[in-house]
């Protein structure tokens, strides 16, 4: 009766030598092609460099200007620039103004590029379901797998630094633009598709002037939910790299320095409120006279 | 209008439902049932042997209930519904066999449709609804401007050009919608149950319009309703389908005076004949000479109208004359009235 109570697993050695070979020869992968993969990405570093550069020596006035002239723009509405000027003011007096610029620069630079990639997969997964079918698994495992798993290739590939950090990141914040793209898409109203088929749209056309344009509230709310999940990435990102306000959560937890944790904490919640007023206003802005039709 | 031949004719048109509609197409042919058809083979028969030769510049109504298949014809017509086997002669080209970009051409420059539920894009304001046909052609801004601004004030939307769907009633919506497809200058215009969701008053008004315009406009209207009362009202020929078939076709006299079956008979019984039988069609034929002097009327008078101009006079009769004037016949009060009340008699 032992085999009840013994899981009837694979032999032991097979799994061990199993293990060496695949650890094995992704070491000599890594040995072989580090390098060039390393260089590979060097472009991008310029490109987070830049932009961090860029964020981190721009005057605090002018931060604050370009912030409260977004939420305008976004919103058209005073109570969200006040909300959004009263947090960054609120940040910079607990000393953390360059932490947190460093951090919105990162959450900036993978909103930016979670975009740029997971808007067109949104599209495509939508036009095509056989794509959209492998995709949507690839998806799940994104957003269920533990960061810290999939932080060992990148390290193991990249080393520890920025560019680990930032891949790290959009891998995590990515899911929820490409699925709410295509969700957007999928409903728009049956009826005004057909109305545009009827009109003569081609396949484009039908696209850029009718799905698209329907699907922009919910996009927004993809894109929103991206930059939130970017943010929630920060505090594991730092554990291979990336400097700001989540390194300092980290040193907190490390050395048990509970208002160090507290202040950078809010700092972080204070940035999510930001872009989250910004990003929602926004989208309700859009969806304004995309209210239902009159019966 | 240049273009040249505006009639379509459907021959043998076949739709069926389901997962492999093409083997099932002949035992339909040789007479294999809508129910048994569903029951044992687990497809729906959705158009059963329709042919239909819808003249140029006429309105032609297709009738039925919900089921009847008649969204499923007009849709046909442009082809956002392939059929199973058939086909569709417009201007001597078959749409059916119509490959994607000439299909397309042809649905942006030959057809335009008027949706139930208007299907306008709530995005834009009406006057870029309104142009949305001429923008997806490719017609320059400023000219489509134009234009749409023409059609807004025939329709009766002066002064909304920059509102947004949303802040119109049903009715004014759909008065964007037909701008929309007018502004289009398509031969063929389909409208798919487009006054069906608009309430009474509203609608009478649309149909009104409609009428109105098309004495000037001679566009080959396809009109799907459920609505006899707006069929008649409204149809040059109408057909009437049941369960994918034509049951009748005709015009407004041959349904009221001659309905083909009990399930058209029980349509007709609630119409108010008097509104739209015409005097034309009970009359006696007969070449009299004025040696009685009776009062004249309009072959296309309505009995309605008939018995109330009679009713003014004495007399119990009058001649019927044709749009020239000329005389064709006589009917009587008697008649009217008789017409008026008969559930069908033999004619």
């Amino acid at each position: 009766m032992d085999w009840i109570f013994e899981f009837p697993q694979l032999n032991p050695d097979w799994l061990l030598s199993a293990k060496r070979f695949i650890d094995g020869s992704f070491r000599t992968l890594t040995r072989a092609y580090g390098g060039t993969i390393e260089n590979g990405f060097y472009p991008l570093q310029r490109v987070l460099i830049f932009i961090e550069n860029v964020i981190t020596s721009a005057p605090w006035p002018l931060v604050i200007l370009v912030l409260a002239g977004t939420a305008w723009f976004a919103a058209r509405r005073w109570s969200v620039v006040a909300t959004v000027v009263a947090l960054l003011m609120a940040i910079g007096m607990l000393g953390l103004w360059h932490d947190a610029m460093k951090t919105i620069s990162l959450v900036f630079s993978a909103t930016i590029f979670s975009i740029a990639i997971g808007f067109p997969l949104g599209i495509l997964m939508n036009r095509f379901k056989r794509v959209g079918g492998i995709l949507k698994t690839m998806l799940d495992i994104m957003q269920t797998m533990p960061p810290f798993v999939y932080l060992i290739p990148v390290v193991m590939l990249l080393g520890i630094g920025r560019v680990p950090g930032f891949i790290a990141v959009v891998i995590y914040a990515i899911p929820p633009i490409i699925r709410l793209t295509d969700l957007g898409i999928r409903l728009v109203d049956k009826e005004v598709l057909e109305a545009a088929d009827a009109y003569g749209c081609s396949q484009s056309q039908k696209l850029w002037k009718v799905q698209l344009p329907l699907a922009m509230p919910t996009i927004m709310a993809g894109i929103n939910q991206t930059i939130m999940m970017a943010l929630g990435m920060v505090v594991i990102a730092s554990m291979i790299g990336v400097q700001g306000l989540g390194l300092n959560v980290l040193q907190a937890i490390a050395n048990q320095y509970f208002t160090q944790g507290i202040f950078n904490g809010f700092a972080i919640v204070g940035i999510a409120i930001i872009f989250d007023r910004i990003s929602q206003a926004y989208g309700q802005r859009l969806q304004k006279h995309q209210g239902t039709t009159h019966e | 209008m240049s273009k040249s031949d505006a009639s379509i004719d459907i021959r043998a048109l076949y739709k069926i439902f389901g997962n492999s509609p093409k083997q099932y197409v002949d035992a339909v042919r040789s007479g294999l049932s809508k129910a048994e058809l569903g029951k044992s083979h687990k497809h729906i028969l959705g158009l059963n042997n329709i042919n239909i030769s819808m003249p140029a510049g006429k309105i032609q109504v297709i009738m039925g209930l919900s089921g009847s298949g008649k969204s499923t014809l007009i849709r046909h017509i442009n082809r956002l519904i392939e059929p199973t086997s058939g086909s569709i002669t417009i201007d001597g080209r078959n749409i059916l066999d119509m490959p994607e970009t000439e299909l397309r051409d042809f649905r942006r420059n030959w057809t335009a449709m008027v949706f139930q539920r208007f299907a306008l894009l709530p995005h834009r304001t009406v006057i870029d609804n309104v142009t949305f046909g001429l923008e997806i052609r490719g017609i320059d801004k400023a000219k489509s401007r134009d234009i749409g601004v023409r059609w807004i004030d025939r329709v009766g939307l002066v002064g909304y050009e920059s509102r947004y769907p949303h802040e119109l009633s049903g009715g004014m919506q759909q008065r964007v919608g037909l701008a929309r497809a007018l502004s289009n200058d398509a031969s063929i215009l389909l409208m798919d149950e487009a006054y069906s969701a608009l309430d009474p008053l509203i609608r009478t008004d649309m149909q009104a319009m409609l009428l109105e315009l098309q004495k000037e406009l001679k566009k080959t209207i396809v009109f799907i309703t459920h609505d006899l009362d707006e069929a008649l009202r409204i149809g040059d020929r109408i057909v009437i389908l049941r369960d994918g078939s034509i049951v009748q076709e005709g015009n407004s006299q041959d349904i009221l005076l001659r309905p083909a079956d009990e399930y058209i008979k029980r349509f007709v019984k609630d119409v108010n004949r008097g509104r739209y039988i015409k005097i034309e069609a009970i009359m006696e034929k007969a070449r009299i000479s004025d040696r009685k002097s009776l009062p004249k009327l309009k072959a296309s008078t309505t009995l309605e109208v008939a018995a109330r101009e009679l009713t003014k006079t004495s007399h119990d009769a009058a001649f019927v004359t044709d749009d020239s004037g000329r005389t064709i016949g006589v009917v009587s009060l008697r008649q009217i009235t008789a017409a008026l009340s008969t559930t069908f008699g033999t004619p």
